[in-house]
């Protein structure tokens, strides 16, 4: 059921990251996958852990034309700082996890960064972080969102 | 998809981030990835198509919600705009054949008419540091990477990545990209690089004294032998010369709508009817 709940989830997250919106609103878009593996990570880090960020992370590459390997690197950085996380951050009040989400996709973007400017052109500004910020403010609501279509492990 | 036995640790990251950087390493440098990209990209078509869906839905709706009267309006509008277009194709008919005559006098070789076909952008990068689209054909209708893009104003970009049942077109005005051109007026040759801005083309390497200004026409010089010679590409807005610098400083900006249109012309020439000297 779970395994279910997780490959929906993703299938969204890859259709909202790629949906074409305007422009003004592109800088606006949370990194859907990065909350996604996140929220799988911190509830099922024995079932969600590198490998399966790294081959979502391929996805997402081929998903948005991009360098393969460019967020599969990224993306499973991002999964080992959340499994060492995912004890903690269980516990935290939903402010608390924002911070966290935030510096996890944080992460995520810095090694994105790191790779496409070394291959290809990025975007020049503070907007580019600006996903970074949004994701994190959206965090509580995603995870009670995602939270419906399954039921709470016993912790 | 899910990993048995969970490699979480510095092990596991240590694969994971090592076979990352192969595949980056390989892409960027070789092509021996890009039979992987195409048989993946089975999996990103449909999410492609179904991202197009809810502009198409509009569109529906708009069409749905026109009423009688415009819909008359805008007929009669076209009627008369056929007739107009109508009528510059009959001095284009002569002219071309003129055309034709004169090249053969001259013994170079003839210019065909280009093979286009209408196709629609379904798709942006989402990437705003990057220019691309994605058009909804691919290897299924025979694309083939290089062949150029327009529209009704001028020339947009050119397809980079055929996938099987989409590709993906860069556009002019991608930092990544440059295409030559020249000048309209005196035939004199540059460079036009994507500006990273939609409305922005940058002419390099132009000398100081060079004889262009602003408003002048830029049209593609088939040099490169990529895209055909003579279509629009821009109008130089902007030329500005600093005694600091060594080579004058001019933007253009595209004559291609390249964030309005949604029908586009795909020409499928195969490099060789471009002048082929």
């Amino acid at each position: 059921m779970r395994s279910w709940g997780f490959v929906l989830s993703l299938i969204a997250a890859y259709y909202f990251s790629v949906l074409p919106m305007p422009l003004w609103a592109e800088l606006w878009r949370p990194e859907w996958v990065a909350l996604v593996l996140i929220y799988w990570i911190f509830l099922l880090p024995h079932r969600v852990g590198i490998f399966t960020a790294w081959f979502v992370g391929l996805g997402l590459d081929v998903l948005k034309g991009v360098t393969l390997g460019q967020h599969a690197l990224s993306l499973s950085l991002l999964a080992f700082f959340a499994g060492l996380l995912h004890r903690r951050v269980r516990f935290f009040p939903a402010w608390q996890q924002a911070l966290v989400v935030m510096m996890l996709v944080g992460i995520h973007m810095v090694a994105v960064r790191v790779v496409q400017s070394s291959v290809s052109s990025v975007l020049e500004g503070v907007g580019y972080w600006l996903p970074c910020l949004v994701s994190a403010l959206i965090w509580p609501w995603f995870s009670v969102f995602l939270g419906f279509f399954h039921r709470k492990p016993s912790t | 998809m899910f990993a048995k036995r969970n490699a979480s640790g510095l092990p596991g990251l240590f694969v994971a981030m090592s076979l990352s950087l192969v595949f980056i390493f390989l892409d960027e440098k070789t092509t021996h990835l890009q039979p992987l990209r195409y048989a993946l990209a089975y999996f990103s078509a449909p999410f492609y198509f179904a991202g197009d869906l809810p502009s198409q839905a509009t569109q529906t709706l708009v069409d749905r919600l026109h009423s009688n009267d415009d819909l008359r309006e805008t007929n009669a509008q076209l009627q008369q705009q056929i007739l107009l277009l109508q009528l510059r194709v009959q001095k284009l008919a002569a002219m071309s054949a003129e055309n034709v005559r004169l090249r053969e006098l001259l013994s170079s070789s003839s210019r065909l008419d280009d093979r286009v076909t209408v196709v629609e952008i379904i798709g942006m990068d989402p990437d705003p540091a990057r220019h691309e689209v994605i058009i909804n054909q691919g290897a299924n209708k025979d694309v083939r990477p290089g062949m150029p893009v327009l529209d009704s104003e001028g020339l947009m970009g050119q397809v980079v990545v055929v996938e099987p049942y989409s590709s993906r077109v860069i556009l002019l005005t991608d930092p990544t990209h440059a295409i030559p051109v020249q000048v309209n007026r005196n035939g004199l040759r540059a460079i036009a690089v994507g500006g990273g801005r939609l409305d922005k083309l940058i002419l390099t390497h132009v000398p100081d004294t060079a004889d262009v200004v602003e408003g002048d026409l830029l049209v593609s010089s088939g040099l490169g032998q990529r895209f055909p010679e003579g279509y629009p590409v821009g109008v130089v807005s902007r030329v500005k010369h600093h005694p600091g610098l060594p080579f004058a400083l001019i933007e253009a900006k595209p004559s291609a709508r390249m964030n309005r249109s949604r029908h586009v012309l795909l020409l499928r020439n195969d490099n060789k009817n471009s002048d082929g000297k």
